[in-house]
């Protein structure tokens, strides 16, 4: 029994080894900094913020076979273009962004579609054609903002334009235009917008099913509607209306909520557990209410609430505060990315991602759903490269994307993701420890050699070595696989002689 | 009709059609704008010569089955190792040797460098080997990653090697190598000066062509050897090699070593043509330029010939040397050049990949 348990621990730490690995390095890094909490903290939320929406962009093409997207570069290049377009425009603000937004899909739909239709050309080589594509799409980057606008397309913009007039200037500011567009959406707009859309999504549904002459829940329907509303009607009541004023959420108010909601939503599900079972229906599925979990829910809830009063804790927890429409948009995209999976489209990428054949042989549209992940990879990676723009609030024109595939990778693959699995929880947990030693080394390696050009010289290390390591470690696996099998086979004959 | 052209296309394929037309009319237009041809041409040689061993050491990759070697970067940095060592020495300013004739220094100096830099490489590319035949079937991407890697570490390692030589550190007691050492104390130039002559404004840089053509050939008679012959075989086809008693695994290795060893020696002609040697992250791109060069040439990641390196290197190399002063003449003082590297070269590896397996969804 205890040798089993034992097996059991090995095999967790040497399936995590990735993480741990990287767990270790960054609590090692951060000691060897010598930089308080109080300074790493801060600065990790606002990269999490920044990055993560472009690591999300990744999981896609990874479920549906297609390896490690290195042709996000060219999303991000889209946004770029649409944003430096705007920008020439005058369009600021949050109002600004959104049309920079929208301008960025239909470029990177159309980049995507090309970038999937060549990936079907080379299966198999889709990483190292992607990494090239990448270099070749900066040539023709560089040949449009630096020949065409303002040699081909005439613009006059000082402030934008090299003083010649043909090509861009190497850096773009906006601080008058789009810095802090998103990050700064009030909580009390967000309300009030969610209110609208849950309202106009009621009627809309209910409108459908009328005109479709399927049966309408109405009690069901009145509720939800009144329980917006009630949400919206809590806006007005004097403290909460001041509380919701402000852009962003101290992370001490968002560890209160998140400990709140999790014992509301654990109470509501016993409640109606507690409804079923005495109408006789039962649960099933991994979704099934278990109160002895749902305590444990609680109890944790209580013990992340209680640790908040531990003072090193809470100095750390009252100098974060997150931009809240941002986090909202990267939780969107990982509830975004699970339910895709639960589609018709997500499950035949998947079997895509599991066989070509198989899904061939299943009737299923290789080549269009292959094309499909990239131009879904493509244009999330396009919002994500606006959002880490946004909150940077500089592009610098000719350098700003070279880098955030290989960054966004790197991230990906120190959660423990690989070739063949990601998922949001790699994403997230990635981007933690990446940007922890991102934010950490330089120092560390000021500390500890007495330079911290070391420290950077480190840091991109570990973003290379990484991704080496997880594609030769991906490659090794797939020579090994067959004799694996075999092993397999010969280990069962053993016991069934046994 | 039958379109006159469409055999040749075939023959050459249409991107090699394309860069060579496009090399017709760079010569065309630096004609129309009054160059010196001659100036320009010898220009072309010397990088030709330059350029030609990293592009050289394709070949064996390619044959012995690993694909194209976007790792050359192991070797470079096991050739740049050595010339420092030779810059630290000193090896250039021996009396003894300066004493015969200062171009023997130098030539002891830069061939030190190579041997130090071939015993390193060869130890470098033996690992390597065994890593490449562990990821078979995804070897491009890993090599590109590994050679990535490998330029990142030695940048840690550049700053914390303990050479002291004053060509070599930063002045004023900053740490580690500097950025670009000027070779120009030890062995700069002394291959494309060696029996250098002129024709007019043509200078045809002998030492440096003899040497490439030199190492052209050893690598000819290598493939063409019994071990060579055997390389080719596996890689062709590893199956039939296999069946035929061809130790596969070995022969990999054996082209692996030698294609790294080919970039080490290649790196340092490549440095003493160019005056300097390049540290840190100047090396990042060399694979694939030199990549790009032979696929230029008429190579694909199945197959790679001698010729295909000298036909590649001139004509990429010739783009390049012709491009920038004829770009310079539509728009001052820009990088268009530059550009039309990074579109040509990295165009020229996406077309051959494509072309790998060119497969349909239906396999």
């Amino acid at each position: 029994m205890n040798k089993n348990a034992n097996k059991k621990a090995l095999d967790f730490l040497f399936q995590n080894k990735v993480v741990i690995i990287f767990l270790i390095l960054c609590v090692g890094a951060t000691v060897a900094s010598k930089q308080p909490l109080t300074f790493v903290i801060p600065e990790l939320f606002t990269r999490i913020a920044r990055n993560s929406f472009i690591v999300l962009s990744l999981i896609i093409p990874v479920i549906t076979g297609m390896g490690l997207n290195f042709g996000i570069v060219i999303g991000a290049m889209a946004a770029q273009v649409a944003v430096f377009l705007t920008t020439y425009w005058g369009l600021t603000g949050i109002s600004g962004f959104l049309a920079t937004a929208a301008l960025t899909t239909p470029i990177a739909v159309f980049f995507g579609f090309l970038v999937g239709k060549l990936f079907n050309y080379m299966k198999g080589n889709e990483m190292i054609g992607g990494l090239v594509l990448g270099y070749f799409a900066d040539g023709l980057y560089q040949l449009l903002f630096l020949f065409i606008f303002g040699g081909v397309i005439k613009m006059n913009n000082s402030t934008l334009m090299i003083p010649t007039g043909v090509g861009v200037k190497n850096t773009i500011d906006f601080k008058d235009t789009i810095k802090y567009a998103l990050d700064t959406v009030p909580m009390l707009t967000i309300v009030e917008v969610a209110f609208y859309a849950v309202i106009i999504g009621i009627v809309c549904s209910t409108a459908f099913k009328l005109a479709k002459k399927q049966e309408v829940h109405w009690k069901v329907t009145i509720l939800e509607a009144a329980a917006a509303g009630a949400v919206y009607g809590l806006t007005f009541i004097g403290p909460v209306e001041r509380f919701l004023s402000t852009d962003r959420l101290l992370l001490l108010s968002a560890v209160e909520i998140g400990c709140l909601a999790t014992v509301l939503w654990q109470v509501f599900r016993f409640a109606k557990w507690k409804i079923q079972t005495k109408r006789g229906v039962e649960e099933s599925g991994p979704n099934r209410f278990i109160p002895q979990k749902a305590i444990a829910y609680v109890i944790l809830a209580a013990a992340v609430y209680g640790l908040t009063y531990v003072p090193a804790l809470f100095q750390v927890l009252i100098v974060v505060k997150l931009p809240v429409m941002t986090y909202l948009c990267i939780g969107a995209l990982c509830c975004f990315n699970n339910l895709l999976m639960r589609t018709r489209l997500g499950q035949n990428m998947r079997t895509v991602g599991q066989s070509r054949t198989v899904a061939n042989a299943a009737g299923i549209d290789v080549d269009k759903t292959r094309i499909i992940a990239m131009i879904f990879s493509t244009v999330l990676a396009g919002w994500g490269q606006l959002i880490f723009l946004q909150n940077v609030g500089t592009l610098s024109t000719y350098g700003a994307h070279t880098q955030v595939g290989q960054f966004a990778i790197a991230a990906l693959l120190v959660g423990g993701a690989s070739v063949q699995k990601a998922t949001n929880k790699h994403a997230l947990l990635g981007i933690v420890l990446f940007h922890t030693l991102f934010i950490v080394s330089p120092l560390a390696g000021k500390e500890l050699f007495g330079d911290p050009v070391i420290g950077e010289y480190f840091r991109v290390f570990v973003s290379y070595g990484v991704i080496a390591m997880a594609l030769a470690m991906h490659a090794w696996k797939k020579t090994e696989k067959p004799k694996e099998e075999e092993k397999e086979d010969s280990e069962d004959k053993s016991i069934a002689i046994a | 009709m039958r379109n006159p052209l469409k055999p040749l296309v075939e023959k050459f394929g249409l991107p090699r059609v394309i860069i060579v037309t496009f090399f017709l009319f760079l010569v065309a237009a630096a004609g129309g704008f009054h160059m010196n041809l001659m100036q320009l041409l010898s220009d072309c040689l010397r990088r030709w010569g330059m350029f030609g061993i990293l592009a050289l050491a394709m070949v064996p990759a390619v044959q012995c089955g690993i694909g194209l070697n976007f790792g050359i970067s192991m070797g470079i940095v096991g050739g740049l190792l050595g010339g420092l060592i030779v810059v630290q020495f000193r090896v250039a300013e021996i009396p003894v040797l300066v004493n015969i004739h200062p171009m023997f220094a130098m030539w002891v100096a830069v061939l030190t460098a190579i041997a130090i830099g071939v015993v390193l490489a060869t130890g470098i590319g033996y690992l390597y080997g065994l890593l490449l035949n562990r990821v078979k079937g995804s070897e491009m991407t890993v090599t590109t990653y590994v050679g990535f890697s490998i330029i990142a570490f030695m940048n840690m390692l550049w700053m914390l090697l303990p050479f002291t030589d004053g060509e070599l550190i930063w002045p004023n007691a900053g740490k580690g190598l500097r950025n670009t050492i000027s070779l120009a104390a030890s062995f700069s130039n002394v291959m494309n000066n060696t029996l250098a002559f002129k024709i007019g404004s043509l200078t045809i840089p002998t030492g440096l062509l003899l040497f490439f053509f030199f190492m052209c050939f050893l690598v000819w008679l290598f493939m063409r050897s019994k071990t060579g012959m055997a390389m080719s075989a596996a890689g062709a086809n590893p199956m039939f090699a296999t069946a035929a008693g061809i130790n596969v695994n070995k022969m990999r290795l054996i082209g692996t070593v030698l294609s790294t060893v080919l970039a080490a020696v290649g790196i340092l002609v490549y440095a003493q043509g160019y005056g300097f040697m390049q540290l840190y992250n100047g090396p990042m791109m060399m694979g694939f330029t030199s990549v790009a060069a032979v696929l230029i040439g008429g190579a694909s990641p199945k197959k790679a010939r001698i010729a295909h390196v000298l036909v590649g290197t001139f004509l990429f190399q010739g783009i390049l040397a012709l491009g920038l002063p004829v770009a310079n003449q539509f728009i001052p003082e820009s990088n268009l050049s530059e550009v039309a590297r990074l579109i040509i070269s990295n165009g020229i590896i996406i077309y051959a990949l494509s072309q790998v397996k060119g497969g349909s969804g239906r396999e």
